[in-house]
């Protein structure tokens, strides 16, 4: 990895380096006896461990010009791997805390290890560890190509996506320690957030000077999805953490919104976390791997732009459809309502456009794993957002608020679309990558789909069951005019469909502990000749870059 | 429009403006109005902020991650209304920093589970549900008994509540830590000063029933046992369901 930067490159990295170590250092002494010093500690310890890197690989010859006539590759396959390591990391945390539901006992009398402290390493770690980290290596990967260009230097993506998994890291280990704004999937601290910002410009910066020196007079569709969700993202970042800290030796701060108007912007981020996270940054995904896997174009080029515009204006108006009948001022929520219905549009154009995409390529549809996962992923997603639309709508909401529905639908479109669209695209990619002909075995892929639709079914079932159930439950009367359930009384019918979806965690955990596995195994065996990459060069003029259709 | 976008997707810069253009006009138009206070957020002359006990008992609330369980807030719903009290009034979370109105009910409703249950009964249920409730799913919080509360640093919670907005005196701030010992310690000379701060009707317990020792329980009970109880607000109206 050092022998791939430059020597001005290596000496960047190292004052970058030092003044992180700098940094943590102050942290753990300004934090003593609080987690702040902890985190300073383990950004210091971090940093040093880098130091020493460099240092080991500084006197390595510099890489030959001829580097410039390939895309660079590296942080990409580094990415890949580490997302799957948080995946399953992750989704492990994910199915103990369903566990925990059906058996509360199943932990440690230690405070870290109680459910409220574990699900939001569930959340972030799935979230931002597999998807962010996905999306970072895959978005990295898609530029390259779609632009005939390679990445303008080699330092910048490292620093993203080393500085991004450090984040995700103070994050989680935070939560453990009780480290938490309890602002959802908006839990890491000040300091945290404002490394973020940081990471995040810098991948800003890199995306647009890639674009810059792009050999493509057009910006292919990815590339909107991909930018979308950076600058939103950011954007919804720096306003929903805004907070004053208690002193600068404390991981502590209070949101410096309060009330109704902190719980606004607490669902506009939110909302459009899923929208812009989780949505526009893997359909960026889909729009390159699934032409490119089913070796069709995009079947619309007109549905794209519709479809791209519709989904960046509407998302942004419905983060209020989780504030029915609060004490938000209702003209809001009914604006949130409405938007999310007529989002509807722009989601089932993008779902139908993947969808077309595949017309003439079922046969491969029905052979490849690979594709399949793409195709599964876009029916989820179509699924998702119509099941989103309808729980926004009030009535329906007032049954499904609260309720484990709003956790089925949550998994239906993290597990159905978010993890099926990541593994499409991984698999799709480390052959590529590595050079190989084949994943190393393709039966494993088709277990790894198997089981992992399985585990989204079952999971979801169970979801809209015990979900419906509860909501029903808690406003069902009896003939005297009082309420028939007591909460306890709900809870008990729960417990089956606890243990349910915990049997479906069990099965999707497995898949993807399998494809970690694969990908292992792929990448470690023989690589086949280099001839045959010739086509995947920036500036030999090979294979057009992706077009639309039309 | 398919021509433009020809042209416009030929330019990063454009693009990018375009994107952030079209994504900010929602928000705009949906938070900047709700800080016009008056409208957004109810008067309640009575109102009182929380003591330093009830902040630092707020703050485990949020480092458990009880809000993942937990909702605070009662919808204007008929059978939220007659299962939990009042419906929420914005104002009642106006000193909330950040809310917690949560998104998921594993648990029943907190945000008028003050004076609900006894200190000793939260205290043993804190301590393990299944004692009380057989049937429980939450979790075990044996160490909040165990756990003496940390003081030392209230006074800087304070300063940064009121840096938000929060009106804390500079006498409340001084006073942080003694206060917070003394609303759980009744006989300790220390409780007087609570009382002249933070008003008559603020609770001064034994809360966990040791009160030699101040511990993250006796924090977390005072929380507990003021939720819903800031204000009268949301009992005046007869609150009305929308049904
Ligand atoms: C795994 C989810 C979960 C977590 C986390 C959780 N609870 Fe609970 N809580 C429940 C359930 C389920 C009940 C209902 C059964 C019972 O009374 O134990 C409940 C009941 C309660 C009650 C009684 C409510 C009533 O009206 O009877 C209180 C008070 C309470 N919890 C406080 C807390 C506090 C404080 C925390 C954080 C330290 C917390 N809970 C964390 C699930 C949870
Ligand atoms: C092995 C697979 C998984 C299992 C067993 C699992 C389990 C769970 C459980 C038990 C909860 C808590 C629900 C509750 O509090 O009632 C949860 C919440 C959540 N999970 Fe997962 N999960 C899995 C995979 C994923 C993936 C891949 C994602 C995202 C890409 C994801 C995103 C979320 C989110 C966003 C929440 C919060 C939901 C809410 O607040 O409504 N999960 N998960
Ligand atoms: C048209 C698109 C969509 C609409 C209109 C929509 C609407 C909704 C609604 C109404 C809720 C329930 C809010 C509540 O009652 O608290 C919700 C929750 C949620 N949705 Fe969607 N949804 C859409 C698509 C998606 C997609 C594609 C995902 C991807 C994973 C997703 C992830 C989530 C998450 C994580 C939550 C839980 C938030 C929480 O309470 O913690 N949604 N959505």
């Amino acid at each position: 990895m050092i022998a791939e930067l430059t020597t001005n490159e290596r000496q960047t990295a190292l004052v970058i380096l030092l003044a992180l170590a700098v940094t943590g250092l102050a942290m753990a002494i300004a934090g003593q006896g609080d987690p702040f010093g902890v985190h300073g500690a383990l950004v210091m310890v971090v940093a040093i461990a880098g130091v020493f890197t460099v240092i080991s690989g500084y006197y390595a010859p510099e890489p030959s010009d001829s580097r410039l006539d390939s895309y660079y590759d590296t942080p990409t396959k580094f990415g890949i791997v580490v997302a799957m390591i948080w995946a399953v990391i992750a989704m492990f945390v994910g199915d103990w805390v369903a566990w925990l539901l059906a058996y509360p006992n199943l932990t440690f009398d230690a405070a870290w290890s109680s459910f409220g402290r574990l699900r939001p390493v569930h959340t972030s770690g799935v979230i931002f560890g597999f998807g962010g980290n996905a999306l970072i290596a895959t978005s990295f990967y898609v530029m390259q190509r779609t632009s005939r260009a390679r990445l303008p230097d080699q330092l910048s993506p490292w620093f993203v996506l080393l500085g991004y998994n450090l984040f995700c890291i103070v994050a989680a280990t935070g939560y453990l320690m009780g480290v938490t704004q309890s602002k959802e999937y908006a839990e890491p601290e000040w300091y945290a957030d404002i490394w973020l910002v940081i990471v995040w410009v810098a991948y800003f910066v890199l995306y647009l000077r890639t674009l810059a020196r792009r050999k493509e007079p057009h910006i292919y569709v990815a590339n909107w999805y991909y930018l979308a969700f950076i600058l939103v993202v950011a954007m919804l970042h720096i306003v929903n953490n805004l907070a004053v800290p208690i002193s600068w030796g404390s991981a502590k701060s209070y949101s410096l919104f309060s009330g109704v108007q902190d719980a606004m912007t607490e669902w506009w981020y939110g909302h459009n976390a899923v929208a812009f996270f989780l949505t526009s940054g893997f359909l960026g995904m889909l729009y390159y791997y699934m032409p490119k896997r089913a070796g069709r174009p995009i079947y619309s080029y007109r549905m794209s732009i519709i479809s791209f515009w519709g989904i960046t204006f509407f998302y942004m108006w419905a983060g209020s459809h989780h504030l029915h009948y609060t004490a938000l001022p209702q003209w809001v929520q009914s604006l949130g309502m409405t938007f999310s219905v007529m989002l509807l549009i722009p989601s089932w154009v993008s779902a139908g456009n993947a969808l077309m995409t595949l017309n003439g390529a079922w046969n491969k549809v029905r052979d490849d794993a690979v594709l399949r996962f793409m195709m599964v992923a876009a029916v989820f997603y179509g699924l998702t957002t119509f099941e989103g639309s309808f729980m926004a709508i009030r009535p329906v909401n007032s049954l499904s608020h609260y309720t484990d529905w709003t956790v089925g639908h949550v998994h239906a479109g993290a597990l159905g679309w978010v993890a099926m669209i990541t593994f499409g695209a991984i698999y799709a990619s480390v052959p590529w990558l590595w050079k190989r002909e084949t994943m190393y075995s393709p039966r494993l892929v088709e277990v790894h789909f198997w089981l992992a639709l399985a585990g989204t079914v079952i999971y979801v079932f169970a979801m809209w069951n015990s979900g419906i159930i509860q909501g029903l439950m808690w406003r069902t009367y009896n003939e005297s005019g009082t309420l028939a359930y007591s909460f306890v009384d709900s809870l008990v019918a729960m417990h089956p469909y606890y243990i349910a979806r915990a049997v479906g965690g069990v099965f999707f955990l497995l898949g993807t502990a399998i494809g970690l596995y694969n990908i292992w195994m792929t990448i470690r065996t023989a690589p086949r000749a280099a001839s045959e990459l010739a086509a995947d060069r920036p500036v030999l003029a090979g294979a057009p870059a992706l077009q639309a259709g039309e | 429009m398919f021509g433009f976008h020809y042209r416009l997707e030929r330019k990063a810069i454009g693009l990018v403006l375009a994107i952030i253009g079209v994504a900010s006009i929602g928000g705009i138009v949906e938070i900047a109005p709700l800080f016009t206070i008056h409208q957004t957020v109810e008067d309640a002359p009575d109102m009182r902020v929380y003591t330093p006990l009830e902040l630092a008992g707020r703050n485990i609330y949020i480092r458990e991650g009880c809000y993942a369980c937990h909702s605070q807030m009662i919808r204007t719903l008929r059978d939220e209304v007659e299962r939990y009290g009042p419906y929420s009034l914005a104002v009642e979370s106006k000193y909330d920093h950040p809310m917690l109105w949560g998104s998921k009910r594993t648990g029943p409703d907190l945000a008028r589970i003050g004076n609900k249950y006894s200190d000793e009964w939260q205290v043993e249920h804190l301590n393990n549900p299944r004692d009380v409730v057989p049937e429980s799913v939450m979790p075990a919080y044996t160490w909040l008994l165990r756990t003496k509360l940390r003081t030392d640093d209230l006074s800087n919670h304070l300063r940064a509540q009121r840096t938000v907005g929060v009106p804390y005196t500079d006498d409340m701030i001084a006073n942080a830590a003694a206060d917070a010992y003394g609303q759980a310690a009744p006989d300790s000379p220390q409780a007087d000063g609570v009382v002249t701060r933070y008003g008559k009707a603020t609770t001064v317990r034994p809360f966990d029933g040791r009160p030699d020792e101040l511990t993250e329980m006796d924090a977390l009970v005072a929380y507990l046992q003021i939720l819903g109880r800031l204000t009268d607000a949301a009992h005046k109206p007869i609150a009305s369901a929308e049904k």
